[in-house]
Order: C-alpha cells, then sequence, then structure tokens
C-alpha cells in the first residue's frame, strides 16, 4: 500500500491521526504530515478507515 | 440467520453515498451495488462550495472525491442524473426518475437535505447554495462592489458572507436571532464571530427579519427588513438551513420525523439503513436523537450503517463524537461533541477579546462538547478525548482557573 496526501485540500481535522498515529501526524497549523508512505500491514486497516473518512477526501491510498 | 445480500441499492451518491459504497466492497461484499445520484456529476465534496469555489480557487472538478479510474474500481451500476422518486418496502423495490424500478436486498438511504426556500423567494437573482451549480452560480454574480444579501448567518451563510467580502462585494448578513448562530455554540463563541463580520466589513444586522423582497423587471432588487429599512441587493442568497430530502419516501412505510428515523444502529426497517445528513437515529453515546448536517458525519455514519447492512446479527451502535470545522474570515472554528442543548459554555483556553479561545460545554454534569476558535487543532484534541469518555465536568475543567 503505497499512501497519497493532499496538503493543500487537508482541512486539519486530525480524523486520521486519530486513527492511524504511526502513519500520519499534524504540523503546527494541523495540516497532514506523513510518517510513513508505504506503512506495514498491520496499519493497511486503519490508514484505509483514515481514508475513508477524511472529510477533505485528501488521503489517497494505491493498493498494491 | 440472515441469508446474505447480493443486491444493494444506495440512494443518494454524495459522501455518505459514496463511502457507503466503498466500505461494501472494503468489508468484501462482491454482489451488485447501484449507486443512483441525483446531480449529473461524480459524488463531490460540499464544504467546498462555500469555501475555495466560491472564491475562485478551485476548478469545478477539484471537489470531485476520487478520481474517476477509483470510482471504477468499485464495479459500481452507477445512476447519475437519475433521481429516486419513490420506494416500496413491501416489494422492495426503488422507483426512479426515469420510471424504472429497481429491486434490492438491502436498502442505504442517503439523499441528504434539500435548502428550505420560503415562497415567494424563487425569482430571478435569489439562490441557494448546496449543489455545485448552485455554487458556480453565485460566483458567476459576485464581484467588487456588488450587492450581495445573505439571509441567515448559520454556518453556511457565514461563510458565503465571508467568501464574498473576501472577492470585495458588499454583503449584508442577516439573522434574526441576537447573535449568529448562539443556539448552537453558546454567546460567547458567537459574540466573537459576530465581531469577525463586521471587523471585515460585513454589514451584520441581527436580531432582523426580512419581511419581503423588492423587484425590478422581475429581478429582485432588494430586501425589506423587520427593523423598517430597506437593503438593496444584486442577489439574495437564502440560507435559512435545509430539511432531509424524503419527499420521495412518503408513503413507503418507513417513519419520517426530520429525517429517516432509525435506531441505533442506523437500521430504519429491515434490510433499510440510512445515513448522512438525512438520517436521524439515537446517538447511545449522548443518549438523545441526532441528525447532524456535517461532512464528517456522511462519511462516519455511512461506513457503520454500510457495515451493519453487511452483518445485521453482528451489528453495531453507532455512538460517534461529532465534528465540524468551519472557516470564516480566515478563521478556523473547529468542535468536536454535542454543543446543542447545552447547560453551559465556558471559555477555558485563551480569551475571546484578543483572539484564539476554547470553549468547553456542559450538559447535566457531563462535558458534552468543546470548540476552538482560532487555535491550532492540536489545542482540541484531549477535550475530543474527555468528551468521548463522558468525561465528568468538574473533574474536566477544575484545574483550569477561573473566569
Amino acid at each position: 500500500m503505497r499512501v497519497e496526501v493532499d496538503q493543500p485540500k487537508c482541512v486539519a481535522s486530525g480524523q486520521c491521526v486519530l486513527l492511524a498515529p504511526a502513519v500520519f501526524d499534524q504540523d503546527d497549523d494541523g495540516i497532514v504530515t506523513l510518517l510513513d508512505a508505504d506503512p506495514g500491514p498491520e496499519h493497511h486497516a486503519d490508514v484505509r478507515e483514515s481514508a475513508a473518512i477524511c472529510p477533505a477526501a485528501a488521503i489517497r491510498l494505491v493498493e498494491k | 440467520m440472515t441469508v446474505a445480500p447480493r443486491r444493494v441499492v444506495v440512494v443518494g451518491a454524495s459522501v455518505a453515498g459514496l463511502t457507503a459504497a466503498e466500505t461494501l466492497r472494503r468489508e468484501g461484499y462482491d454482489g451488485s451495488i447501484t449507486l443512483i445520484g441525483r446531480e449529473p456529476h461524480p459524488p463531490y465534496d460540499r464544504p467546498p462550495l462555500s469555501k475555495q469555489v466560491l472564491l475562485g480557487d478551485w476548478p469545478a472538478e477539484r471537489v470531485f472525491l476520487r478520481r474517476p479510474e477509483d470510482v471504477a474500481a468499485l464495479g459500481l451500476d452507477l445512476r447519475l442524473g437519475t433521481a429516486a422518486t419513490a420506494l416500496s418496502t413491501a416489494a422492495r423495490t426503488v422507483t426512479l426518475s426515469d420510471a424504472t424500478e429497481t429491486g434490492y436486498d438491502a436498502l442505504l438511504i442517503a439523499t441528504g437535505v434539500r435548502p428550505r426556500r420560503p415562497p415567494g423567494y424563487d425569482l430571478p437573482g435569489t439562490h441557494v447554495l448546496r449543489d455545485l451549480a448552485d455554487a458556480l452560480a453565485l460566483r458567476e454574480r459576485i464581484a467588487p462592489g456588488r450587492r450581495l444579501v445573505v439571509l441567515g448567518a448559520g454556518f453556511l451563510g457565514a461563510e458565503a458572507a465571508s467568501s464574498a467580502r473576501a472577492l470585495g462585494a458588499e454583503v449584508t448578513l442577516v439573522e434574526p436571532a441576537p447573535a449568529p448562530l448562539a443556539h448552537a455554540v453558546g454567546p460567547q463563541a458567537a459574540a466573537h464571530l459576530a465581531r469577525l463580520h463586521r471587523e471585515h466589513g460585513v454589514d451584520l444586522r441581527t436580531g432582523t427579519k426580512v419581511t419581503g423582497v423588492e423587484t425590478t423587471d422581475g429581478r429582485v432588487s432588494g430586501v425589506r427588513l423587520s427593523d423598517g429599512t430597506r437593503t438593496p441587493a444584486d442577489d439574495v442568497l437564502i440560507a435559512v438551513g435545509s430539511e432531509p430530502d424524503t419527499r420521495w419516501l412518503e408513503g413507503s412505510g418507513l417513519r419520517l420525523a426530520d429525517g429517516v428515523v432509525c435506531d441505533a444502529y442506523c437500521a430504519a426497517a429491515p434490510g433499510v439503513y440510512a445515513a448522512g445528513d438525512v438520517a436521524r437515529w439515537h446517538n447511545p453515546l449522548f443518549g438523545v436523537s441526532m441528525r447532524i448536517e456535517h461532512r464528517t458525519n456522511a462519511a462516519e455514519q455511512a461506513m457503520a450503517a454500510a457495515r451493519n447492512l453487511l452483518r445485521p446479527e453482528q451489528a453495531r451502535p453507532y455512538a460517534p463524537v461529532p465534528y465540524f470545522w468551519s472557516d470564516q474570515h480566515g478563521v478556523r472554528v473547529q468542535a468536536f461533541g454535542h454543543l446543542r442543548g447545552h447547560d453551559e459554555a465556558r471559555v477555558v483556553e485563551g480569551d475571546p477579546e484578543e483572539g484564539g479561545f476554547l470553549v468547553a460545554y456542559r450538559a447535566g454534569r457531563t462535558l458534552t462538547g468543546a470548540l476552538s476558535v482560532g487555535l491550532p487543532p492540536r489545542a482540541l484534541r484531549r477535550w475530543r478525548t474527555a468528551v468521548a469518555g463522558r468525561a465528568d465536568w468538574r473533574a474536566a475543567t477544575e484545574d483550569l482557573p477561573e473566569r
């Protein structure tokens, strides 16, 4: 799985950080930052949940 | 033991409908999914309409929620530009605007809301802002010096007023209540938002109702207000709330009461679920019936409803901590929890007179929500945790200085 984030779209809700803190973080303005663009299988369910719930549709997953 | 569905129909192709379809696939469902959308566009996002789209910062296509290849990969029977017109729960069929019928084993209703439009407010020059087409039409009309009257200072009206001011329009914002959003966010945040409008040149008229529209050559040219004044207008935006899009469900046997009435599992009837703006359900976390018109809930509830639809015998109650955000005049408002109906709103961080601040909300003895204005989003995190844990109000606020 490859994770892509669209920072200009991000609305800083932090939902992804709540769900998958090993993969996503927020900068001081709350904008998403990627900690791991190629997370291990143990994170996949949380990352998919994050992408689905992101209120800005700013997370895209490319399943390998 | 229920039989697993093989034909799922999802009515509504916005955030909730698309998320439901994606969740069904992610959960391994490989039967048919018919996704019915009233508008001709692929599934798109609405929050940017009053912000980036109205400002002209984004081209229209940027609001589309998924790339075409990602939508195609879901293998949907996608019926865009097609509205559902009737439902028979007995026959398990949905009737469509093209006069066809489609049968289902399980149905998910996600038709959202329609903007309220009082009688007499449908003449040229009057607008609502719900669909992409609405936003593009209004954007065409906003320019420096143009006069826009916005009726209703809720989130939508406030954001549209903010965007129009940024584009140099002369904006009058008319609100019947003494302060914008006071019933939802409490007096401190409402007063701050009112001041923010005025500092940015919005002519905010609180405690004021519109008593009529004036026309010139069949087009709106102004509004008459309850304080006896009249305000000239090139355009009028009606942002006085919305109502659940449930007219097509009348006579279906489903219970309708300001939304499709669901249980705690988002089920409205056997095999029938609802999610997003249209769904009224019992949120066990707060112990109240809710209907939430926020972007995050549309996705979150669609995921919960889709999972319960697939596996009713393992259904889980939907008990979210609601979240919303709003951008007004460059200031970010964010909130977690259930703010309406609070008994107390208290400023617990910062100072509304000086800029960023955080308000906590109490219902009974429990912390039920928190809202920040102009603070870094991290400031809210611990409050979200406390709201989710149904924290005792005194325990959550006792270490804080008195105000």
